[in-house]
């Protein structure tokens, strides 16, 4: 053993084993289902994730009440078993499945034991041709559905969340993705089967199951569960999502509140596009890991923030790149012009040779680390399946990071991050920090107030 | 396809540097990443009074610069690697962990090393750092709805000494308190290498990893870990009830508690409260979710786990089996205790129904294989099991020692969570909406 002294090198890295993509097969089936099925042995269990688009062209608040219930109450009976029978069958061979809703899909997601991948999908099957949303299910999960989006209304970083889609999408289906309180409270069980029979239905869905798994098998296994599940979907697709347009300051209202929540939207670009690799590169550079500008200003150098992020956002009908700081309330503005010469200095100027490998380092490594288990494998999977792409869009976007030259990377920044872009939304205690904010830019009352009161009231 | 049995577990290496450094290898080359995890014996419990929040201040003081490394080096070496990074403070115990790609091991070895020689203890960066503190607990305690519920108002309700009762994320006077010299104690204290344990997980072979483990931590200074404190509070001599309300918060709630065998010591007689938290509360098919929640409608939800912090595995004596519900608008908390008491009752006199305890098992096993498919939980785990117990490998005979756990253990732990050994901590919502 060698003694060391005095200053430590830092250890070079070794090389690094190449990507290699887990083996997978796919099948699309005559009822419309694609089902991919992706083998990785490392512990003796199956990942599932159903994707069932629920596209729609307006912005429908009631379609969004129904499905969000709908997302509640899949599970809730068949013609031959009860919510309790359904959750029984499913724990006894280690499973579980659950629904929820985002703006672009319907997703069911669960787990169980690889031996009891038979057993899963003849449930998923059942539910998904049989559900009969009783009527005593249905009022007590539209009940708790009420109670959980009360508690929602609660928190800074929803009622953030809500200001600033409503600044991104205007009247877009993407505008408000939380029902309205007053629109759940008319939906019943009809209701359900009717939305139901139109749009869960296997054209255009997606199932992806992962883990100790025979690829050939599992598509013979799926194939025989789920091919009865037959129907037309409704064949809607959303509107392109509105150009962002930079305007004043938002300000919405939230007296007392001991912190500011800042968000930031800037115009992105799919994953496909040709700039993609270098915004995320970008991106990176200014504020999108820890060891990033933004990150080592507002934290590191100036405590104004704990857990700031910038992320690169992608939605079916487009993508924006999303900054989120919770910041005390008495440094917001402060915080606001950091954010701002952060992003100047991105747009202006090119990053280091340094700056720019660590972040090129850190977007691959973070494509090994999200590939390494099974429930990584089946959210990528699942989500590029979304999208049109299949795990192989991993080394295809491999390739074009580590091939992004400074030059291609100052040019996302001057495109993508450049703050006279941005649409700007504050959450917080308009009273301390109006005028502030005032000093930096014009600002805006937000018409939907973030306070307790008036969202409790709907 | 596979069984159970067939899940074999990973071959595990343990040894000991001659400063004292218990060291866990377990090679898994099926994916090219690997965990690492320093694990430090110390945690919240032994915080010194005045200095409440001092343990978790501390943790973040260790990314701050250390002997090799200015300030901001250690982020931007494990990113810059293409890894990622954080550390956690717990109640017995404070971690540090790396996922990397496999080809940055080395590297994150030398960095853990560095250290655990000495961090970087700087009044700038404290007070930087105490800023920092203040506006996560902003965030996650005090500009939200529920927040430190149950983790932070509970313990108070439940335990009399200041260990086991304060507030781990600490009061902002006492946070502004600190000062340097209160952290190079601390580290001189509790960040000895004979208090620690290094684990590391995925993909090396275990000789190379051995020797990297030698080269970089060797030449840390031998010191012992000072002597562990005991913690020991008596049970409940009677039910405690207490309230607060949350300004922000739209319906009650409440958390209830009861304390449970010492979980390293009588680790067979807690085992089955670890059961027995499934058995009440692990899904629509559970026996709370379905009384409560489904058929009475008396709570919107209802979740239970055994320890504070929801780590059964990961804790010493003393800890407590935990209840809590989020009740719908206007509810009442004494009636659903009522409830509880009445469910916990049947299943002690009735037992448990034809396949209730295969199912719950079944599926608790999923839970734990799933951990262990990344290989930094795998990581961490070892590293607390074999700090705690001596015995990392018990992570891979959890699945067969729960399938050991009786309905009749899981009847008699239901039969001691009698109302009389109860602590309830009740949230009353000020928030507008009921």
């Amino acid at each position: 053993m060698t003694v060391l002294t005095g200053p430590r090198e830092l250890p070079a890295l070794e090389t690094n084993r190449e990507l290699v993509l887990p083996s997978d097969a796919e099948r699309t089936l005559d009822n419309g289902l694609t089902v991919i099925a992706i083998e990785r042995r490392s512990v003796p269990l199956v990942e599932l994730r159903l994707r069932v688009p629920v596209e729609r062209r307006t912005l429908d608040l009631p379609f969004l009440a129904r499905a969000a219930l709908l997302s509640q109450t899949v599970f809730s009976g068949t013609p031959d078993m009860t919510t309790a029978q359904i959750a029984a069958a499913l724990q006894s061979v280690g499973g579980a499945l659950s629904a929820s809703l985002d703006a672009d899909r319907l997703l069911v997601a669960g787990n169980g034991l690889a031996t009891g991948l038979p057993r899963i999908l003849g449930i998923l099957a059942e539910v998904l041709t049989s559900a009969t949303y009783p009527e005593g299910e249905v009022t007590t999960e539209r009940a708790r559905l009420i109670d959980r989006i009360q508690v929602a209304r609660s928190q800074p970083t929803h009622l953030a969340r809500v200001a600033l889609l409503r600044r991104m999408y205007g009247d877009h289906p993407y505008a408000v993705q939380t029902p309205e309180i007053s629109d759940l409270s008319g939906v019943d069980s009809a209701d359900l089967a009717a939305l139901h029979a139109a749009r869960v239905q296997p054209a255009g869905a997606t199932l992806v199951i992962v883990g100790d798994i025979d690829r050939a098998a599992t598509l013979e296994l799926a194939e025989e569960a789920l091919g009865g599940w037959t129907g037309a979907s409704a064949d809607e697709s959303f509107p392109p999502v509105p150009p962002l347009l930079p305007g004043p300051v938002v300000l919405a209202d939230r007296p007392g509140s001991v912190q500011s929540s800042m968000r930031l939207a800037l115009p992105a670009v799919p994953r496909t596009h040709p700039d993609h690799a270098a915004l995320q590169l970008a991106n990176l550079v200014f504020g999108g890991y820890f060891s990033s500008r933004w990150v080592e200003n507002i934290r590191e150098d100036k405590g104004y923030t704990y857990s700031p992020h910038s992320v690169v956002d992608h939605s079916v009908a487009g993508s924006a790149l999303i900054l989120s700081a919770e910041v005390a309330t008495e440094v917001t503005a402060a915080a606001l012009l950091e954010t701002w010469y952060e992003l100047g200095r991105v747009a202006t100027a090119p990053p280091s040779e340094d700056e720019l490998e660590q972040a090129r380092q850190y977007a691959l490594g973070s494509l090994l680390l999200g590939m390494s288990s099974q429930a990584g494998l089946a959210g990528l999977a699942i989500t590029y399946a979304g999208y049109g792409l299949r795990l192989d869009f991993l080394a295809q976007h491999t390739a074009r990071l580590a091939s992004a030259t400074r030059e291609q990377v100052a040019a996302a920044g001057a495109t993508y991050l450049a703050p006279a872009r941005a649409a700007i939304v504050v959450l917080g205690d308009a009273g301390q920090v109006e005028a502030s904010l005032s000093t930096l830019s014009p600002v805006e009352r937000s018409s939907t107030n973030g306070a307790g009161a008036e969202q409790s009231g709907a | 396809m596979s069984s159970l049995d067939q899940a074999a577990p990973a071959t595990l290496e343990r040894f000991t540097l001659p400063n004292g450094l218990r060291v866990v290898l377990a090679p898994d080359r099926s994916a090219p990443v690997v965990g690492v995890a320093v694990v430090y014996d110390v945690g919240i419990r032994s915080e010194p009074e005045g200095r409440t929040g001092f343990a978790h201040l501390f943790e973040h003081l260790m990314f701050q610069g250390s002997e090799n490394l200015e300030k901001l080096a250690h982020f931007r070496y494990i990113q810059g690697s293409g890894g990622t990074f954080n550390g956690s403070t717990h109640l017995d115990y404070t971690d540090y962990f790396e996922m990397l790609p496999s080809n940055a091991l080395e590297r994150a070895l030398f960095l853990e090393a560095d250290r655990m020689r000495g961090p970087r203890l700087t009044e700038e960066n404290l007070r930087n750092q105490v800023d920092v503190v203040k506006e996560e607990i902003r965030v996650n305690v005090l500009n939200r709805p529920y927040g430190g519920f149950p983790w932070l108002k509970l313990p108070p309700v439940m335990f009399a000494t200041f260990p086991n009762a304060h507030d781990g994320y600490g009061s902002f006077v006492d946070l502004e308190s600190a000062t340097v010299a209160d952290a190079a104690d601390f580290f001189a204290r509790y960040y000895a290498a004979g208090n620690a344990v290094l684990s590391v997980a995925g993909d090396f072979d275990a000789d190379r990893a051995a020797r990297m483990v030698e080269l970089h931590f060797g030449d840390v200074p031998a010191r012992p870990a000072p002597p562990r404190p005991v913690f020991a509070e008596p049970d409940l001599a009677g039910e405690r009830h207490s309230s607060y309300t949350d300004g922000l918060a739209p319906l009650p709630a409440f958390a209830s508690a009861w304390r449970v065998p010492d979980p390293i010591d009588d680790f067979a007689a807690y085992l089955p409260y670890v059961v027995l938290a499934e058995v009440l509360t692990d899904g629509d098919a559970s026996r709370l979710v379905q009384r409560l929640v489904l058929t009475d409608r008396s709570a919107t939800n209802v979740v239970g786990y055994v320890s504070v912090m929801g780590e059964p595995f990961d804790v010493r004596d003393p800890t407590a089996m935990i209840l809590q519900a989020h009740l719908p608008p206007g509810g009442a908390v004494e009636p659903v205790l009522a409830t509880v008491a009445e469910e916990c009752d049947r299943l002690a006199q009735d037992g448990l129904t034809e396949g209730e305890l295969a199912r719950t098992v079944a599926r608790m096993s999923t839970h734990l294989l799933r951990e262990a498919d990344t290989a930094l939980s795998r990581a961490l785990q070892h590293a607390v099991l074999e700090q705690q117990r001596g015995d990392a490998g018990l992570a891979e005979a959890l699945p067969g020692l729960l399938a050991g756990v009786t309905g009749e253990q899981v009847r008699a732990a239901a039969a001691s969570m009698v109302p009389a050994r109860r602590a309830v901590v009740e949230v009353i919502p000020g928030g507008g909406a009921s």
